[in-house]
C-alpha cells in the first residue's frame, strides 16, 4: 500500500493566528478517509494546501509522491488533472448547464471529439443518478440533491484515481445524504477510488470511512472508526461520545 | 500500441496492451477505428494486458456496439474490465443515447416558429413594462409609507449611500470637470480669437459648465460608478437570497434596500454637481489666464455679466432628476436578478447603459423645457 496524499510538518496561518501546527497525515490507496474537527479548525484551509489552491508556510504535500509545494502553476496542473474535487455548495458553473459542466474539466485537459464528450459525459452523469433530463437544465433550475450529484460528476469528469469531497451531505435530507452515502461507495468500490472527505455528518463517517483524522489544535489525530470513539483528548471524547454520536454509533455497531 | 489484431479462420483475434485512460483516448480511438471487424464474424478479445479507467472502458463498450451492430459475435478470453461492467449496468438502467441532439434544433424558418418567436418577445416586452411600473408603485408606496415615519428613513444607511456615492466620488469628478473646463476654453480660444472675441471663452466655458456640463458629465460618471454598484450589489444579494431572507424576516427590501439608495443619491449628486461645477469655472478661470493672459479679475468681472441668476440653478435643479434616474435604474435592474451569475453582469451592464440614456434623454427634455420658459 503507497499513501497517495501524505503531508508532513504542514504549517498555516493567517497574521499571527496559526492554523496548523507540524500537521501530518496519510491516506493510503482505496480508503476512504474523513476529516474531522470543530469551526475554525482549519479543515478547508487543508483542503485548499492538499488541493494546492493556497501555498503553506512550512511543511510538504505529497500526492502521489509529487511534493506539490514547490511545483510551478504550470507543473499544478497536471497534478490537478488527477484528482476530482466537489465544493461544499457544489460550486457549479450557473451560466453552463450539467452536462457542459460535466464537459468542461474534458474539454480543458483532454483531446476528445464531440460524440464522446457528449456520451462520457452522459454516462458520467447516469453513473451519479442524474439522467438526460437533468443534463439539458442549468444549476439554478437543480434541487440541492442533484446539485451534489452534478458536482460529483463534474469531479469525475477526468476519471481521477483521488476524489475530494468537501461536505458532501451537508443539506441534504437524512435519505438524500444517504443515497448520497452510498453513492459514493459504491463509486469507490467499482472505480477504485481513493476519497477524502471533510464532514460533520456522523452517518456519513460512520457509514462510508474507513478511517478517520480529526483536526485538534492545529493537529491531526488519525485512527480506525473504531478506535476514534475511545480516544481520550476531550474534543474528541465529545464528539464521538456526544448524545447524538452514541445514537449513531449504537446503529452503526461501532 | 494499445491493440494488437491477429487474423483466424473465423474472425479477429485481439489483445489489449497498456493504459486505456482518459488521457491516451485520442490514440486508442485512431487505433480502434482501422480495427472495425469487417465481415469478421467472431472477435475474441483478451483485456487482461491492458488497464482501464471509465472513459477507457467506455471506448471499448462503443468498440463493441459496433461490432455487435456489423454482426460479430465479441467475447472475451481472459476476464473483461471491470469498469465495462459498470458502463453496461449503467447504461442498462434507460436510454441515455438520444437526448443529446435531441434538443435545442429550432426551426426558425417555420412560420408558426417565427410568429410564436414573435409573441414571446411581444409578451416579454409587456411583462417588463409591468415589472417596471410595479417597481415603480413600489418604491413610491415605500416613501409615502417612510415620509410618515421618521424611524424607516433609516439616516445610517443613506449616510453611507451618500459617502460611498458622493464622498469617494469627489476627486474623479473634480478632475474630470477639470479636464472638461480645459477643453472648452481651449476649443472656444481657437475659434473666437478669428473673431476677436476673445473675452467670450469666459460665457463660453461658465455657462457651458454651469448649464450643462457639469451636471451632465458627473451624472455620467456617476452612473458608471454607482449605478453598476447598486445593480451588483442588489444582484448578488438576489443570488444569495438575501432578498428573500429580508422578506421572510417581514421587512421589504424596497424600503431597505431601494429608498436609501434613491434617497443617498439625490442628496449626493446635487452636492458632486457643486464642486463639479466650482472646479470647471476655476479650470476656466486658469486657463484663461494662462493661454490667453486674461488678468483674473477680468474673469471674474465677465463671468459676473455672463451668468444670470438662474444660470446656476438651471444646472443643479437637473441633479436630483438625474440621481433619480440613476438610483432607480441601478436597483431596478439589481433586483430583477435571479438565477445566475451571467444575469447579474448582464444586468449590471444594463443599469448603466440604461441611466446613461435616461440621463441624456431627460437632459434634452430639460433643454426644451427651459427654452420654452425662456430661462
Amino acid at each position: 500500500m503507497a499513501a497517495i496524499v501524505e503531508v508532513r510538518g504542514l504549517v498555516n496561518g493567517f497574521g499571527r493566528q496559526i492554523v496548523h501546527r507540524d500537521l501530518g497525515m496519510s491516506v493510503e490507496e482505496g480508503e476512504v478517509f474523513g476529516i474531522v474537527g470543530g469551526s475554525g479548525s482549519g479543515k478547508s484551509v487543508l483542503l485548499r494546501t492538499i488541493l494546492g489552491l493556497q501555498r503553506p508556510r512550512a511543511g510538504t504535500v505529497l500526492l502521489g509522491g509529487r511534493d506539490i509545494t514547490r511545483m510551478s502553476n504550470a507543473e499544478l496542473r497536471s497534478v490537478k488533472a488527477g484528482y476530482g474535487v466537489t465544493f461544499q455548495h457544489g460550486a457549479l458553473f450557473t451560466s453552463l448547464t450539467v452536462l457542459q459542466n460535466v464537459q468542461l474539466p474534458m474539454i480543458e485537459h483532454l483531446q476528445l471529439p464531440r460524440r464522446a464528450l457528449d456520451e462520457l459525459a452522459l454516462l458520467k452523469l447516469r453513473l451519479v443518478g442524474l439522467g438526460p433530463d437533468a443534463a439539458g437544465k442549468y444549476p439554478a433550475q437543480l434541487s440541492g440533491g442533484m446539485v451534489k450529484r452534478a458536482a460529483l460528476a463534474r469531479a469525475l469528469a477526468l476519471d481521477p484515481r483521488l476524489l475530494f469531497l468537501d461536505e458532501p451531505t451537508s443539506g441534504l435530507d437524512p435519505i438524500g445524504a444517504q443515497a448520497f452515502d452510498e453513492l459514493v461507495v459504491y463509486l469507490q468500490r467499482e472505480l477504485q477510488l481513493t476519497v477524502v472527505m471533510i464532514t460533520h455528518d456522523l452517518d456519513t463517517l460512520f457509514g462510508t470511512c474507513t478511517r478517520v483524522g480529526v483536526l485538534v489544535e492545529g493537529r491531526m489525530v488519525t485512527d480506525t472508526m473504531a478506535g476514534i470513539v475511545h480516544n481520550p483528548q476531550p474534543w474528541i471524547h465529545a464528539y464521538f461520545q456526544g448524545q447524538r454520536a452514541l445514537r449513531r454509533g449504537d446503529q452503526h455497531g461501532a | 500500441m494499445y491493440c494488437v489484431a491477429r487474423q483466424q479462420a473465423d474472425g479477429i483475434e485481439l489483445a489489449l496492451h497498456g493504459e486505456w485512460r482518459a488521457a491516451t483516448f485520442g490514440a486508442i480511438q485512431a487505433e480502434l477505428a482501422v480495427l472495425l471487424p469487417a465481415g469478421a464474424r467472431r472477435l475474441r478479445i483478451d483485456a487482461t494486458g491492458a488497464r482501464f479507467d471509465l472513459s477507457g472502458a467506455w471506448l471499448l463498450h462503443d468498440y463493441l456496439a459496433a461490432a455487435a451492430a456489423a454482426g460479430a459475435q465479441a467475447e472475451f478470453t481472459g476476464a473483461p474490465p471491470p469498469p465495462l461492467a459498470l458502463i453496461g449496468r449503467t447504461l442498462s438502467d434507460g436510454q441515455v443515447e438520444r437526448s443529446a441532439d435531441a434538443a435545442g434544433q429550432t426551426v426558425w424558418l417555420d412560420p408558426a416558429v417565427a410568429v410564436e418567436g414573435l409573441g414571446r418577445i411581444a409578451v416579454g416586452v409587456w411583462r417588463l413594462i409591468e415589472s417596471l411600473l410595479e417597481f415603480l408603485g413600489r418604491v413610491s408606496f415605500a416613501f409615502g409609507r417612510a415620509s410618515t415615519h421618521l424611524r424607516r428613513w433609516r439616516p445610517t444607511s443613506i449616510a453611507r449611500h451618500v459617502y460611498d456615492t458622493g464622498i469617494t466620488a469627489i476627486p474623479i469628478v473634480a478632475l474630470i470637470a477639470f479636464l472638461i473646463a480645459v477643453i472648452l476654453a481651449y476649443m472656444g480660444a481657437q475659434q473666437l480669437r478669428k473673431f476677436g472675441a476673445d473675452i467670450y471663452v469666459v460665457d463660453l466655458v461658465t455657462v457651458g459648465v454651469l448649464r450643462e456640463l457639469g451636471v451632465l458629465l458627473t451624472a455620467i460618471i456617476v452612473a458608471g460608478r454607482s449605478g453598476s454598484a447598486f445593480a451588483a450589489e442588489i444582484g448578488a444579494m438576489r443570488l444569495n437570497e438575501e432578498v428573500d431572507a429580508l422578506r421572510a424576516i417581514g421587512v421589504d427590501p424596497i424600503e431597505v434596500l431601494v429608498l436609501p439608495r434613491v434617497i443617498g443619491l439625490v442628496i449626493a449628486l446635487p452636492l458632486l454637481t457643486v464642486i463639479a461645477d466650482a472646479i470647471g469655472l476655476a479650470g476656466g478661470g486658469l486657463l484663461c489666464h494662462t493661454l490667453l493672459g486674461m488678468p483674473m479679475a477680468q474673469f471674474l468681472n465677465r463671468a459676473d455679466e455672463a451668468i444670470a441668476s438662474t444660470t446656476f440653478w438651471v444646472g443643479l435643479i437637473k441633479a436630483p432628476v438625474f440621481a433619480l434616474l440613476i438610483a432607480l435604474s441601478g436597483t431596478w435592474c439589481g433586483l430583477r436578478v435571479r438565477g445566475s451569475s451571467r444575469d447579474l453582469g448582464r444586468l449590471t451592464t444594463l443599469a448603466v447603459v440604461q441611466a446613461i440614456f435616461f440621463v441624456i434623454f431627460a437632459d434634452a427634455l430639460f433643454a426644451v423645457l427651459f427654452m420654452e420658459l425662456d430661462i
